[in-house]
């Protein structure tokens, strides 16, 4: 879940200018990042490395695909939500059924709005009953503590004896580290007493990493590969960094891979690939509204979103691949076979793993069944494309055995 | 600062300064590989090309080693076709990374003689080797009068810390 509000909609003029120098806020590994030979952009309002000065974006992502990559992610949203009957005040901003996933487990969610557009993708894990953990978007930071506040005050006035607290977790105070890759599970199993061939994909536990106590271990990413994101006490994040970087099969990476590397799964970036002009159906999320919820029909924009279940939508987000010729960038015109204007690619980069261009746009019904040819506009040329399917790179989560 | 070549098209990249703090120029022994003439000074302007021209008239395109290490591995390289007339600062082609996509810009005006198409098969000469093997095209130049607002190498290193001091 990389986000960028600041961008969609920018044209070249308005991006020369933000290319001025202005400090964004740090995160407690900054100084780290600077040592490692990190390349510092400022990211929705974070200092955050895009890469490192000993790998380039392609040789990271590769890496990441043998191996495992360490990302900082402490500028995400991190969110407690502690009380009786907190399982019930979140279900009212998003389409999870929280209340049927099991302690410890999670699940990726939206927050909606009345005309079933999207404001943002989280991770909500359901600690136990009485507490939740929420990862969301950097880039919406302050829309979605507005956005969960607001929520309370309305619970609240609907049920005046909840007790429901809810603590935001700065970066200076608790970090996130993202350990994704084939080996991830090997390397952090040398510094941690929790058993993680029992912690499945989307599963939870507080456990210790390198003697640091009080980690929370979430089996999840955003890559598409096994791996964890560990919360971390911020004083204590270089020393578990640097634990984590002891094994030979782990590398520092940074934004540029995590980007290409979450377009290779066929994950959505927030502020490109969906926005509060997009829903879930639409969006091939739909089955993040989940049954339950289909059937109380009690999250904001139900009505919009169930019609388009049963109805389907007019568009589709669509997986395409292009043999040759440039990536197609956001914004890019997607065409039909005979030239006519469909729609426009929201992601898209050369793929390192499969040496094509991969791209995700929207595009009618009509024309976004798998293999339907396209042709993509790019600085006034049209080169041939497809619709593919996504994930782009099969994905190999350590997901639970089936019973 | 402005780096109007490294238009972050890719979104996620909101750069609000220098992607990188460092750049090098490394003046490198000069091999000429395409004809005899004496050797000519690259001249660079403020959107990281440069261009050497020849005694005969015909300018050599390419970008800059601060360029190609800020684009990273250039996995595509369009470059102008054969006999198309540019204007200087036209647009005339793109190099993409897997990060960004970066606009191309002719240094000077003239028609187009010949395209590096070693370039086209393999875009990474453009990283291992930005001022020999990574030229991009040929020019035959049609007033040699534009070259004086084009920056020396001397010049272009002090734009570039003027860049990074902003």
């Amino acid at each position: 879940m990389i986000s960028t509000k600041l961008i969609k909609g920018l044209c070249k003029n308005v991006l020369k200018r933000t290319f001025a120098t202005e400090k964004g806020e740090v995160t407690a590994l900054y100084d780290f990042h600077v040592q490692k030979g990190g390349k510092i952009v400022n990211f929705g309002g974070f200092m955050l490395p895009v890469q490192y000065s000993d790998l380039s974006i392609v040789n990271s992502h590769l890496f990441t695909r043998a191996n495992a990559s360490l990302f900082d992610v402490s500028h995400m949203l991190q969110t407690e939500i502690r009380g009786k009957n907190c399982v019930e005040y979140f279900e009212t901003i998003c389409t999870a059924d929280i209340q049927g996933l099991k302690n410890s487990s999670g699940t990726l969610t939206v927050f909606t709005n009345e005309k079933g557009g999207i404001l943002d993708d989280l991770i909500v894990t359901k600690v136990s009953e009485d507490q939740l953990y929420v990862v969301s978007n950097a880039a919406r930071k302050d829309h979605d503590q507005k956005h969960i506040l607001k929520a309370l005050e309305n619970y609240k006035k609907a049920n005046p004896a909840a007790d429901i607290k809810i603590t935001f977790l700065e970066p200076k105070d608790r970090s996130l580290l993202a350990l994704q890759g084939p080996k991830a599970a090997e390397a952090l199993q040398k510094l941690t007493s929790t058993d993680l061939s029992s912690l499945y994909f989307m599963t939870s536990t507080v456990g210790d990493v390198a003697g640091v106590k009080d980690c929370r271990i979430t089996r999840c990413g955003y890559t598409g590969e096994d791996g964890f994101e560990i919360s971390i006490p911020a004083e204590a994040s270089t020393k578990v960094a640097n634990a984590l970087l002891g094994s030979e099969t782990v590398k520092l990476a940074g934004l540029g891979a995590r980007d290409s590397l979450r377009l290779e799964a066929g994950l959505c970036l927030y502020g490109n690939d969906i926005t509060t002009e997009t829903t879930p159906v639409e969006a091939a999320l739909t089955w993040l509204v989940q049954k339950r919820r289909r059937e109380l029909k009690n999250f904001p924009g139900a009505e919009v979103i169930l019609n388009q279940i049963k109805d389907g939508s007019a568009v589709k987000r669509i997986g395409i691949i292009s043999e040759s010729g440039p990536p197609a960038r956001q914004g890019a015109v997607i065409l039909s076979e005979d030239e006519k204007e469909l729609g426009k690619i929201t992601s898209g980069c050369p793929s390192p793993s499969i040496s094509k261009n991969i791209a995700m746009g929207y595009v009618p019904i009509s024309h976004s069944k798998v293999g339907t040819k396209l042709k993509l506009q790019i600085r006034n040329k049209l080169y041939d494309a497809i619709v593919s399917k996504m994930p782009f790179v099969p994905s190999r989560y350590y997901s639970a055995p089936k019973k | 600062m402005s780096v109007p070549r490294f238009l972050i098209r890719t979104t996620h990249l909101v750069v609000k300064q220098p992607i990188f703090s460092q750049y090098s120029c490394r003046i490198r022994p000069r091999f000429l590989h395409t004809s005899n003439c004496a050797h000519a000074a690259r001249l660079y302007t403020d959107k990281h090309e440069w261009v050497e021209v020849r005694d005969n008239g015909i300018g050599i395109v390419g970008i800059s080693d601060y360029a190609q290490e800020a684009l990273g591995d250039v996995v595509y390289a369009q470059l102008p076709d054969v006999n198309t007339v540019l204007k200087q600062k036209d647009e005339c082609g793109a190099l993409e990374s897997v990060k960004a996509a970066s606009e191309l810009y002719s240094p000077v005006s003239g028609k187009v003689i010949e395209k590096n198409k070693e370039v086209e098969d393999t875009p990474s000469l453009i990283n291992s080797s930005c001022y020999e093997k990574g030229w991009l095209f040929k020019v035959e130049l049609a007033n040699n009068d534009e070259v004086k607002n084009l920056m020396s190498e001397v010049q272009y290193k002090q734009f570039l810390k003027t860049q990074e001091d902003h």
